[in-house]
C-alpha cells in the first residue's frame, strides 16, 4: 500500500456512489492488547461485505490520518486513522491506517464484488 | 526423552505461525527421529494485524502470503501440512461438534499416537481456545484403547495457579537453527514483532531474542476425561 493520496481516493469514492458496493470495514487493536497489559482491553471489530449504496462520501485530511465517512440511505459508514491505500487489479479501493510498526489498526474498504470470504 | 516411540505426531493449531513460535524445536526432534508429523492448520491467519515490517501485505492480499509462509515453514519442518479452510477469528462461533468430528477423522487416519494443540481456555487467543477444545474433544470421542497421548501448550500469564507447571519442557537448544528458520519463514508476522522483543535493557542479536522467549518448549501432558475444557 502507498501513503493515501486525497484526490485519488476522493475521486475512486465519487465513482462508486450511488451504485451497490460491497464494504470491508474493520478496528483492532490485536488478540494480544491484554496479554501485554492486564490494564488493556482487547478491542476489535469487523464487517465483511456489508452490501449497500451510499449516496455520498467523502475523505478528509487530519493532524496525522485521514477519516472517511460514507452516506448512505438509512445511515452511514466512518472510519478514522487511515493511513495507507491500494486500488487492487479487481478495482477494489483498499484503505487501511497502520501504526508505527506497521500493524494495522482501521481498515475501510470498497468494492463492486464480493471479497473473497 | 525418546521421541522415536512415537508413530505420527499430529499438531493442531489454528494459524500459520503458531507452529513455529511453539512447537517447532519438537517438531524437529520427531522429525530426526524418523517419526512423520502432520499439521492440521485451522486458518491462514486472514485477519492478522501484522503486514509486514515494513508493511508488504494488505487484508486482501495477506492469506495468500500467510499460505505460501506456511507451505515453506512446514518445508523447513519437514512435515505434512493439512489445511481446514477455517476463518481467522472466527472459530470460536463455529460448531464444536462438527470441527471435533473432522479432527478425530484425521487423528484416526493418520493413527496418531500423539496429538499437540492449545490447552483452552488458557491460550490466551480465542482461536487458540476454540481449537484447542475442539482438538481435546477430538480425542476425547476416540475409543480409550486407541486414544493417542495428547500434549497441550498453555500460556496466559497465570497458567500456573490453574494448571501448575507444565510436565513436559523440551529444550530446543540443538536445534534452534531450524526453529528459527522456520519463524522467518513467516515474514509478514515475524519481523516486527520479534524487533520488538528486548531482555530489558540490553539489546540482543536477533537469535538472542528469540532465543530468550522461544528455547524452550513446555506442554502439558492431558488426561481428556479429568480435565474440563
Ligand atoms: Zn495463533
Amino acid at each position: 500500500m502507498k501513503a493515501i493520496q486525497l484526490e485519488e481516493v476522493q475521486s475512486y469514492i465519487d465513482k462508486l456512489a450511488n451504485e451497490e458496493v460491497y464494504i470491508h470495514l474493520e478496528t483492532t487493536n490485536g488478540a494480544y492488547a491484554k496479554a501485554f497489559d492486564p490494564n488493556a482491553y482487547n478491542v476489535g471489530a469487523y464487517i465483511r461485505n456489508a452490501k449497500l449504496t451510499y449516496t455520498r462520501g467523502k475523505i478528509v485530511k487530519g493532524e496525522d490520518a485521514y477519516r472517511v465517512g460514507l452516506k448512505h440511505e438509512i445511515g452511514w459508514i466512518y472510519a478514522e486513522g487511515l493511513t495507507d491505500y491500494e486500488i487492487t487489479d479487481q478495482d477494489q479501493l483498499l484503505l487501511a491506517g497502520h501504526d508505527r510498526e506497521g500493524r494495522l489498526m482501521a481498515a475501510l474498504q470498497i468494492s463492486r464484488i464480493p471479497f473473497s470470504n | 526423552m525418546d521421541f522415536s516411540k512415537h508413530k505420527h505426531v499430529v499438531v493442531i493449531y489454528p494459524h500459520p505461525d503458531d507452529e513455529s513460535f511453539g512447537t517447532a524445536g519438537t517438531i524437529t526432534k520427531f522429525r530426526q527421529a524418523g517419526v512423520p508429523v502432520t499439521y492440521l492448520c485451522g486458518t491462514l491467519g486472514e485477519m492478522g494485524r501484522n503486514m509486514g515490517q515494513p508493511t508488504f501485505a494488505n487484508r486482501e492480499s495477506l492469506p495468500e502470503i500467510r499460505k505460501e509462509e506456511l507451505q515453506n515453514a512446514c518445508e523447513v519442518l519437514d512435515m505434512d501440512l493439512v489445511m481446514l479452510g477455517l476463518r481467522d477469528k472466527t472459530i470460536e462461533f463455529e460448531s464444536r461438534d462438527e470441527i471435533a468430528e473432522r479432527l478425530k477423522k484425521y487423528i484416526e487416519q493418520l493413527e496418531a499416537t500423539l496429538v499437540i494443540t492449545f490447552y483452552p481456555p488458557y491460550a490466551v487467543h480465542p482461536d487458540h481456545d476454540a481449537l484447542g477444545a475442539a482438538a481435546f474433544e477430538a480425542v476425547k470421542r476416540i475409543d480409550k484403547n486407541k486414544r493417542p497421548e495428547l500434549w497441550a501448550n498453555a500460556f496466559i500469564a497465570n497458567r500456573e495457579d490453574y494448571i501448575g507447571h507444565p510436565d513436559i519442557v523440551i529444550d530446543t537448544i540443538d536445534v534452534f537453527d531450524t526453529k528459527v528458520k522456520a519463524l522467518e519463514q513467516h515474514r509478514s508476522q515475524v519481523e516486527g514483532m520479534l524487533s520488538q522483543l528486548t531482555d530489558g535493557e540490553k539489546p540482543l542479536n536477533k537469535n538472542e531474542r528469540i532465543l530468550s522467549r522461544f528455547q524452550y518448549e513446555t506442554y502439558y501432558t492431558v488426561d481428556v476425561d479429568s480435565v474440563p475444557f
